[in-house]
């Protein structure tokens, strides 16, 4: 009973898990998505997942600092979300489009 | 001494700067001036040398003037320096002698010319470097010259190098004498490895206290190495091919540097080696038998050609043939005689020819010359003395020389029946092909369209002054016969002279042979003679009989047995095929293919590469996740 109980009970793993799945899908959004809008979104989901692990750790071995890390690592994800908009806003001023399939000024 | 020795030297070499730098100032009369100018104080220099080389005692003749080391490797040491001796006193006197008389003749000679000073230039550093050679106190010295008179040789063939079969003839001189000097090289090496010294003396004191039989075999390679450079230089079969089409550049450079001087270096170097020639058996025989055959063949040849160059030019050959052949048979002495006395008559004749074609227009079919006689008195009666000289008449200077080579080829050590009947019927031929010229272009009625006229005293007093020289030239060598069976001693001034200095051997044999030798080469040479002026005179029908008899034979000798087109067949296709293969296959395909190849190689590498970069950040962005989880990869597993 007590080994159904702890299959069921949420352990580390099953953050670690979860952490991964959301930080490889922030990634593989990034590589994928066209729009620049939401391959910023994908970043931020990609932080978050690390968020995740960093309080899941924290909880499990008792060490507070953990926590602290994602508030910071919240505040700098802010300002880089504040930065890439006001990135995106440039280039779609410069070049029309936020699709990023359609910027190649970086060509060889 | 040393400052005349060096006056000797540097006068042509100044005289070559002069006229080198004023190459603009095109002014025939200034330029052959200053280069004669040159060439007679070095003529005055070589007369007190030779003078004070006479009146040292018999046996301290040799001077050596040390300059500097030249090289100086281990154990090679090659001094920068000149030996003095009666052969190389004798030789100066020679290549200035003749040598200004040549100058001279062609101040008048060359009155058409646009670039003077160009040709007196090359003709001053020709003397400069004949100079180098005869003067040079080991083998590596006199190679610099043998170097410097055949580029000299080359210049002056295609002088006229607007015409590209002039200039392809410079090319073939020049190529030809390349081969012997290769040979020439390797004899260098060989007597080097054997004796470890190249200088003359060092070699000759070697050469006497030579006695080790099982070193023999590499005296002979390097002994016939050297004579592989004569072959090229002194024009011997078989490499003579290069004489006859060096006729294409001036008259008095075929005079000076193809008759008289050049050609003769090759004897001279023989004769410096006298002493080492005589130890080896072989190459003595090799150097005896090329040397007849060439004097047969070329007077063969000489016998059918029209062209008045060409014939003086086989002749030449011949005669060179006949140095040769003295000097296989061990009369080294007999060789520089005839050296001398060749060098009188043969410039004579070719001095003759030039003014013969001079007052043509550049004439030189002898069948469209004739009645010169009358036209050309001074020409006519000092080509006459050449030609009495060359076919030897006692007592003119060929006599003299051509019977001594003969005798010792009969009578000598190392002579040889056949050897003496080759030279004795080239003798006889010697006097057809020369007396055909006489008639031709002397004593038959004119068959020219120009009006003959006589050459300027420049041109004939040269003329008057070799004339004398062939006619009194054989008096350096009296045979002892004649001296003995006139009453009084004469002794034989050139054996004397060279027998410190070289391998001096005089050959006492019955004097009854030499009496009845003698009287038989003359009789062939008169023979030759009458049949040649009758056959070319009156009985032209009769000599039109004999060729038809063998119209075959008649063609292959004139055309001079196709020995060109043998060695254009035999030597130069296969090389020809050669180089083209290397060139298309190898070169370019190969070679080419490589270097190319690794330049597209790249190239496409490159242009792959350029694909990646291909402006999406996404990728860029790809391929750092990929390498950062390598390098993660390779950290975790490995460190």
């Amino acid at each position: 009973m007590t080994d159904l109980l702890s299959f069921f009970q949420v352990s580390l793993n099953h953050y670690l898990a979860l952490g991964l799945i959301l930080f490889t899908l922030g990634l593989a959004g990034v590589f994928i998505r066209k729009n620049l809008i939401v391959i910023l979104m994908c970043l931020e989901l990609m932080l978050n997942a690390v968020n995740l692990i960093f309080v899941a750790f924290s909880h499990y071995q008792g060490i507070p600092l953990g926590q602290v890390y994602v508030f910071f690592i919240m505040t700098v994800a802010a300002a880089e979300a504040g930065v890439g908009l006001a990135i995106a806003i440039s280039i779609y001023k410069r070049f029309g489009t936020i699709k990023m399939d359609l910027l190649t000024a970086l060509k060889g | 001494m040393d400052l005349y020795v060096i006056g000797v030297v540097l006068l042509p070499l100044i005289g070559f700067l002069i006229n080198g730098i004023l190459w603009d100032k095109n002014n025939r009369i200034v330029s052959g001036t200053i280069a004669s100018a040159c060439v007679a104080g070095s003529f005055v220099l070589s007369i007190i040398i030779f003078l004070s080389v006479r009146a040292a005692s018999v046996g301290e003749r040799s001077f050596l003037i040390h300059f500097y080391d030249w090289i100086h490797v281990d154990a090679l040491k090659v001094p920068m320096a000149f030996l003095i001796d009666p052969l190389s006193s004798i030789m100066c006197l020679l290549v200035t002698g003749v040598g200004l008389l040549i100058h001279i003749f062609s101040i008048g000679y060359m009155d058409e010319e646009k670039r003077p000073a160009k040709y007196f230039a090359f003709l001053n550093l020709f003397i400069f470097n004949m100079l180098i050679l005869v003067l040079g106190s080991s083998l590596l010295t006199t190679f610099i010259g043998w170097e410097g008179v055949g580029l000299c040789s080359y210049l002056l063939i295609g002088y006229w190098f607007e015409d590209s079969k002039k200039a392809d003839a410079g090319l073939k001189a020049f190529l030809t004498n390349r081969i012997g000097d290769a040979g020439f090289l390797v004899g260098l090496f060989f007597l080097y490895k054997l004796f470890g010294t190249l200088n003359y003396q060092d070699l000759n004191v070697l050469a006497l206290s030579f006695n080790s039989p099982e070193s023999l075999g590499l005296l002979t390679a390097g002994l016939l190495g050297i004579f592989i450079g004569v072959c090229g230089k002194s024009a011997q079969i078989p490499l003579y091919v290069w004489l006859p089409d060096a006729m294409a550049g001036p008259t008095p450079v075929s005079a000076l540097i193809h008759a008289a001087t050049m050609v003769t270096a090759g004897l001279f170097v023989m004769i410096r080696l006298s002493n080492l020639i005589i130890l080896s058996p072989t190459a003595m025989a090799v150097i005896a038998t090329v040397g007849a055959l060439t004097a047969l063949i070329a007077a063969i040849i000489g016998t059918c050609q029209w062209d008045i160059k060409k014939i003086l030019a086989y002749s030449t050959v011949s005669q060179l043939g006949y140095m040769v052949l003295a000097a296989g048979v061990g009369a080294f002495g007999g060789s520089l005689f005839h050296v001398l006395t060749h060098a009188f008559f043969k410039a004579l004749m070719f001095l003759g020819a030039g003014s013969i074609i001079h007052a043509l227009h550049h004439e030189q079919d002898i069948r469209k010359m004739g009645g010169l006689k009358k036209t050309m008195p001074i020409t006519a009666i000092t080509f006459t003395i050449g030609w009495i000289a060359i076919i030897g008449i006692p007592p003119f200077a060929g006599f003299f020389s051509k019977d001594e080579i003969l005798w010792s080829a009969w009578a000598g050590e190392h002579g040889h029946f056949l050897l003496w009947f080759m030279g004795w019927a080239a003798a006889g031929l010697t006097a057809f092909y020369m007396t055909r010229l006489m008639v031709l272009t002397f004593w038959t009625p004119s068959r020219s369209e120009h009006k003959a006229h006589e050459s300027s005293p420049l041109m004939t007093i040269p003329l008057v002054c070799l004339a004398v020289l062939a006619i009194f030239g054989g008096l350096l060598g009296i045979p002892e016969v004649i001296s003995h069976g006139l009453g009084i001693h004469i002794p034989h001034f050139l054996n004397e002279w060279l027998d410190e200095v070289a391998y001096i051997h005089v050959i006492h044999g019955k004097v009854s042979h030499e009496i009845i030798l003698m009287l038989l080469s003359v009789g062939i040479a008169v023979f030759g003679a009458i049949a040649a002026f009758l056959l070319y005179g009156k009985h032209q029908d009769t000599r039109e009989r004999i060729v038809s008899k063998a119209p075959k034979f008649f063609e292959l000798v004139s055309e001079k047995f196709y020995v060109d087109e043998l060695y254009e067949k035999m030597i130069l296709k296969p090389l020809r095929l050669l180089s083209e293969s290397l060139w298309k296959d190898v070169d370019q395909k190969f070679i080419d293919g490589a270097v190319n190849g690794s330049n597209t190689s790249i190239k496409k590498l490159g242009q792959g590469l350029a694909a990646v970069q291909n402006g999406f950040f996404q990728n860029y962005l790809l391929f750092m996740i990929v390498g950062l989880i390598a390098i993660l990869t390779v950290f975790v597993r490995y460190i």
